[in-house]
């Protein structure tokens, strides 16, 4: 009974993924007057995700704003208040809806500082529910994070655990340069431990979050999860795989991949965005200008297959990446 | 307005025409590379504005801007450095002509890609209200940037927060190389979408100095007051062509010849005449702006390039370009 009571104390410690959006955003707007937040329903309503619930009651509307559905005048409007003096965390629904203010994610809030020779600073933070597995077909449930990466100047950040969350969440708002924070609408539910007050992840650090000798797989967001029980039923066959979690895409922490490398010789890259153009591919670029020597095997790409999202279950769990797949890609590398 | 500032008005008109003379004799000599968007005949709207403007408000130009950076307090030498691809330029050479901007002026920036920079001019004006300042900000824009979605989506923005805005449409009656009144379904494709957004939308002479500056003070005070945002379409004409590459034949001759006869610096000249200010008391004036602009000419032309190493500076906030470890 003891057992019992233990676990339940601990379930009732975890935070979920959900809540752990809300609470990153929280923490910092309790220490930082200048950090606003603004998008379509994160108000009153907490958000369509709720991982804004608690802020408006909190901060109220002088600090939490809901928007009407305008994507161009959300991010335009955080940009220029970042410019001038604020910290504006701006959410995005879905990451979809980056298409409709892509302007400025390309070509502006990157472009400014530098083009103006280092006159203005942008610090902001554009939030955005990230990927696939819910069945909200092909406009609401791509993964987009490569979309982010194909433009300099911005900083990518998509944490795979709650714990990861907050403190990103922390380094995002913190960041005098822009963040763009994919949060992933599949991880939402889960749950891990909370974290210490003050806790921050600086930005460009990977973590190892299983240890392997034999096949390294690095994966992002949900993806992490799916390395994960991959890893697991390959130890079932003797095949020790170790799993780094990248958590940001920019800065990308190419020294714990190579690292890694160093160890098992193997790569897999496990990404939900799709194979062509998707970010393991810059991953696997380095590896094979800097790491070739490292290398035993081919590289391996378990990637989103390139064709729009669908809509069923059956189809959806063709393109995204599963565990199945991950595992058929690590076992033909280990016997390689 | 009194005859000391109409000639402040004035000479500073002046210097905008000069220095834009200049960028376009500078581009013809090989000097200047890539492209400009002259704003010779824009001139009253940049400095009647600024003149009905505190110090500390936010100005957002457009690819046009030269003027505005200028009015805000850029330098002819800082500007022409800039076009010349000089380290001394405004912004150290990263920008160009296109991206003329001066922060500490206030000045936040010239933007090439249309329309964007108003929703950046509401972000301001939220980011004043709620700090408190009394800050205003000021988007500038042509008159092409109305059929665009960001317009629509700022008005909108700006209207529903009350927000300390003025968007300020300079129409030259020409998109680009279409006449904008081919392309848009009213008249007045600034002031007369305003009242859809239940915001005031006013018409002026642009290139009446006295008027601009006074409407726009008028509307300024109106916003500081916390009366909320408002759209001035300023009626005006370009010199030039819509860019560089443009001789803009596309005009008919007594278009043109009507509007040059309604030039800003001419207006502004009569109005000083009119008031009993001396002519040679406004030559004094050209030549004060001719000297300073052939210095200018002289400073850029003798100032080094930017150090290569530049191109990997000011990406991100501590100064480098690092995207990975």
């Amino acid at each position: 009974m003891a057992d019992v009571t233990e676990v339940r104390g601990a379930a009732a410690r975890q935070i979920s993924y959900r809540d752990a959006v809300a609470e990153g955003i929280a923490r910092e707007m309790r220490r930082d007057p200048s950090v606003v937040c603004l998008g379509e329903d994160i108000g009153a309503a907490g958000g369509v995700f709720k991982t804004t619930v608690g802020l408006h009651k909190e901060f109220g509307p002088e600090r939490v704003w809901d928007t009407p559905i305008s994507e161009q005048a959300i991010v335009g409007a955080a940009m220029g208040a970042a410019m001038t003096g604020l910290r504006p965390v701006a959410e995005i629904m879905f990451s979809d809806f980056f298409a409709c203010c892509w302007d400025y994610l390309a070509n502006e809030i990157p472009k400014v500082r530098y083009m103006t020779g280092g006159q203005v600073t942008v610090p902001l933070v554009v939030r955005t529910a990230n990927g696939g597995g819910l069945g909200f077909g092909a406009q609401h449930s791509q993964a987009t994070e490569n979309w982010a990466l194909t433009v300099p100047g911005l900083k990518i950040a998509a944490p795979s655990t709650p714990a990861d969350v907050i403190g990103m969440m922390a380094a995002a708002i913190r960041s005098d340069d822009p963040v763009v924070f994919f949060e992933h609408k599949g991880l939402l539910a889960g749950k891990g431990a909370p974290p210490e007050p003050d806790h921050v992840v600086e930005l460009g650090r990977a973590a190892v979050v299983r240890e392997g000798a034999d096949v390294t797989l690095v994966a992002l967001a949900s993806m992490v999860p799916v390395a994960l029980k991959a890893a697991e039923r390959l130890a079932q066959e003797d095949i020790d795989v170790e799993v780094v979690d990248l958590r940001s895409l920019v800065p990308l922490d190419m020294a714990t991949v190579l690292a890694s490398l160093g160890r098992t010789s193997r790569l897999v890259v496990v990404e939900e965005n799709p194979y062509q153009g998707g970010w393991g591919a810059t991953v696997v670029s380095v590896v094979a200008d800097e790491g070739f020597g490292l290398l035993d095997a081919p590289v391996r790409r378990v990637a989103g297959e390139c064709v729009p999202l669908p809509f069923a279950d059956v189809l959806e769990e063709q393109v995204i990446p599963t565990v199945d797949k991950v595992v058929a890609a690590v076992r033909s590398l280990a016997a390689y | 307005m009194d005859t000391a500032e109409l000639l402040a008005r004035y000479e500073q008109m002046a210097l905008i025409r000069r220095t834009e003379k200049a960028a376009h004799d500078l581009f013809l000599q090989g000097l200047v590379k890539g492209t400009t968007h002259l704003a010779a005949g824009h001139e009253a709207i940049a400095v009647g504005a600024s003149a009905a403007l505190r110090d500390d408000d936010y100005v957002f130009a457009t690819y046009r801007g030269h003027h505005h950076a200028m009015a805000r307090g850029a330098t002819p030498e800082e500007c022409l450095a800039e076009l010349m691809q000089r380290a001394t330029g405004l912004c150290r050479a990263k920008g160009g002509s296109m991206h003329l901007t001066k922060a500490d002026a206030f000045m936040l920036g010239s933007y090439a890609i249309v329309g964007a920079h108003l929703p950046m001019a509401v972000g301001a004006a939220w980011s004043a209200k709620l700090r408190g300042t009394g800050q205003l900000a000021v988007a500038f824009f042509g008159d092409g940037a109305t059929n665009i979605g960001a317009f629509h989506e700022a008005l909108n923005l700006a209207a529903v927060w009350k927000l300390p805005v003025l968007f300020v449409c300079e129409n030259n009656l020409y998109m680009e190389y279409t006449p904008i009144a081919d392309v848009t379904a009213v008249a007045r494709p600034a002031a007369d979408r305003a009242p859809a957004y239940g915001i005031p939308g006013e018409v002026v002479d642009g290139n009446d100095v006295v008027s601009v500056q006074e409407a726009v003070a008028r509307l300024a005070g109106r916003a500081r007051a916390g009366d909320g945002p408002a759209v001035l379409e300023a009626e005006t004409y370009r010199h030039f062509g819509h860019s560089r590459t443009d001789p803009a034949t596309y005009r008919p001759a007594e278009e043109v010849e009507r509007w040059l006869k309604h030039d800003p610096l001419d207006i502004a000249r009569g109005r000083l005449v009119e008031a009993g200010v001396p002519e040679e008391t406004v030559t004094a004036a050209d030549e004060r702006v001719q000297a300073v602009v052939r210095q200018a000419i002289d400073a850029a032309k003798n100032a080094p390039a930017p150090d290569p190493r530049e191109a990997f500076t000011d990406v991100w906030a501590d100064g480098g370009a690092a995207w990975r470890t």
